[in-house]
């Protein structure tokens, strides 16, 4: 059977599944909607938010990014997954013992301030937006690479099934198809990875096979090296970012990680503090079986490209490279006329470009992998892609349902009003969402790094100074939030899109670049908000008392009603 | 009760330390030393920052999920 049958096939079984699921487990209450009713076990959590987690971009992307920056792919290896030890120890457990349903609710409460809920609400509406819209463009990338569909129709398809589970079944029926996504997507990620491990190295599992000896004897990563010394690139163990820059992205992604909403509701849906604490686990456990085959992917697909293209003749390529250069995500331009592709670090000379992010796609055509398993590299994208789109459109429907009607509007609406509003406020995101991803706006990949560098500017510092600092008062905590929020827009809007008299690399302060910046806007943050603190006046006494009662586990299992 | 949040928070300490230690550490600031060693074929920085430091992180959630079952059993402000 050919490709596009194969991907008809596992496509469709994995929807019927996904939307099977969906209507066993409907949503009949508010706190079922947005929590799943706290009744989730830690290991199907845990499941679920590493579904929720790994996005289109760590699926698609993060393999080939790394192939493409060597070491400093680190970045996102450490960034993306040590921020679940922050959670795990700094917040999972705190936020379950509160037991409200939100992080505006946190804020809200433990700063003794609407002011402080408006802003917590505003960031995670704009922080899940804009990771949103991303996810959606991938649903439309992958659709017509492999089914030959324009994007838009890719899109529509996405929001349909997005629609019909996030709107029906909330957190719950989000929950249960994130599990099964994450069974696809990483059986779909796995797949590939031991086959082509196997071939290259004899290794069943890519991450010994990328420590490992290829073929002539040599061990992979110093074939690699050595290519890349002759080609002029730097050496791939070794990288080319500075060292400041790469602890401070690292930083920011790790904190940015412990601080994104969709994340954190995470944790409000487990019975118990015990469990909240064991489900980061899980969850992290779950991300890092994908997260060390990442690299091994890159290592894998650099060589293998580098020894099929690098001077060989054009005319003798394979079918693969002429499929991917339709879609121009590969171009060859003979610059001195030899039919050679000469593929180089020094631009003048180099005659082929490849983007980044076709090369998880590409791999398994590249190494001569059955049909079945090209389309099931399909299905794991897609799943991806569509569990972050649920979880985020849930913070999204949930902020406006909950965080801006319930709390603030009309407090007396009734039950089911208030679930009615939250499935209207999820219809309406899907649909936003959706234009998004048709009309991708120039800069979404520059506010995605923006989503972490905000989370980390705002949102961090004032939930953990929240918890470990009695004396960490409203006025503290909201300038903190505001100063930290503003400096980080400031540096992305100067940096990124060329604002207030914009600036290059040369300019950056300390050699640090926009998406590393995070860290530093939270470490304003912090200092000001101390600061602020202890020159106002103190936390009146019931805050205090909130504050004593989160910090042991004993009571949680009544707090979730409200 | 203050015992039992001292001792979280000594507990918080010392895994963070190692949380740190391993990625930022060996990861990355002491990334070129430790390039020196190897192990098979991968240079012992280079593996710190794409697999070991991962595999230290779940290590870490696990025992601390495990170290602190025990000291909500041993203060008594575990869930029934």
């Amino acid at each position: 059977m050919d490709v596009q049958t194969w991907t008809y096939i596992i496509v469709g079984l994995s929807f019927a599944l996904y939307i099977g699921i969906a209507i066993w487990s409907r949503a009949g209450s508010t706190k079922e909607f947005y929590v799943a009713g706290g009744g989730v076990s830690p290991l199907a959590n845990g499941m679920a938010t590493a579904a929720d987690w790994m996005s289109a971009a760590s699926f698609i992307s993060m393999a080939g990014l790394i192939s493409f920056m060597g070491y400093d792919g680190a970045v996102y290896l450490m960034g993306w997954t040590g921020g679940y030890v922050l959670l795990a120890l700094l917040l999972a457990p705190y936020l379950r013992k509160f037991g409200k349903f939100t992080v505006p609710d946190f804020i809200g409460d433990r700063y003794y301030s609407e002011i402080g809920r408006t802003v917590a609400v505003i960031c995670a509406i704009i922080v899940s937006f804009t990771y949103v819209a991303g996810q959606m463009r991938g649903v439309g990338v992958v659709f017509s690479r492999f089914l030959e569909v324009p994007i838009e129709t890719g899109v529509y398809i996405g929001m349909a099934l997005v629609f019909f589970y996030a709107v029906l079944g909330g957190m719950k029926g989000i929950t249960y198809t994130q599990v099964a996504q994450y069974c696809v997507l990483i059986f779909a990620y796995m797949v590939p990875a031991i086959f082509i491990s196997i071939q290259l190295t004899d290794s069943v599992l890519p991450q010994l096979g990328f420590g490992s000896k290829v073929a002539d004897g040599t061990y992979l990563l110093d074939k690699l090296d050595g290519l890349h010394r002759e080609l002029g690139f730097a050496e791939y163990t070794s990288g080319s970012k500075s060292m400041i820059d790469v602890f401070a992205i690292t930083m920011a992604l790790m904190v940015g990680t412990a601080g994104l909403p969709h994340v954190i509701v995470r944790f409000f849906t487990v019975p118990k503090v015990k469990d909240a604490r064991i489900s980061a686990g899980w969850a992290l456990l779950f991300i890092a079986i994908l997260y060390t085959t990442a690299p091994a992917i890159g290592a894998f697909a650099r060589t293998n490209l580098i020894n099929t293209v690098s001077e060989k003749q054009y005319a003798d390529m394979p079918q693969w490279f002429q499929n991917w250069e339709k879609t121009k995500l590969i171009a060859f331009e003979d610059k001195n006329g030899d039919g050679i592709i000469q593929y180089k670090a020094d631009v003048a000379t180099n005659e082929l470009t490849i983007d980044r992010d076709i090369m998880v796609l590409a791999n398994p055509e590249i190494s001569n992998l059955p049909n079945w398993v090209i389309a099931l590299v399909a299905a794991g994208g897609l799943a991806a892609a569509l569990s972050t789109a649920a979880g985020l459109l849930l913070v999204i429907s949930t902020a406006v349902s909950h965080d801006l009607i319930k709390k603030q509007i009309n407090p007396d609406i009734s039950e089911k009003n208030e679930l009615r509003a939250a499935r209207i406020g999820a219809a309406g995101a899907v649909i936003v969402a959706g234009y998004f991803g048709i009309n991708p706006p120039g800069f979404v990949a520059a506010v995605v790094a923006l989503a972490f560098g905000l989370a980390a500017a705002s949102f961090f510092p004032a939930i953990i100074l929240g918890i470990f600092d009695k004396r960490m008062n409203r006025e503290g905590a909201i300038s903190g939030m505001i100063i930290g929020i503003l400096l980080m827009l400031f540096y992305m809007i100067k940096f990124k899109l060329g604002g207030f008299g914009g600036g290059t690399a040369a300019d950056w302060w300390f050699g640090i670049s926009p998406e590393g910046f995070g860290t530093i806007a939270m470490l304003v943050n912090v200092i000001i908000a101390l600061t602020v603190s202890r020159l106002t006046k103190p936390t009146p006494q019931e805050v205090q008392d909130l504050v004593e009662t989160i910090r042991y586990p004993r009571g949680a299992g009544n707090a979730i009603d409200h | 009760m203050k015992q039992y949040w001292k001792k979280n928070l000594t507990y918080l300490g010392i895994l963070l330390a190692i949380w740190f230690i391993v990625s930022f550490g060996a990861g990355i600031l002491f990334v070129e030393p430790l390039n020196a060693i190897r192990i098979g074929g991968f240079k012992l920085g280079f593996w710190f920052s794409q697999q070991g430091s991962i595999y230290v992180f779940v290590i870490l959630i696990f025992v601390y999920v495990r170290l602190m079952n025990k000291l909500d059993k041993e203060f008594d402000v575990d869930e029934k």
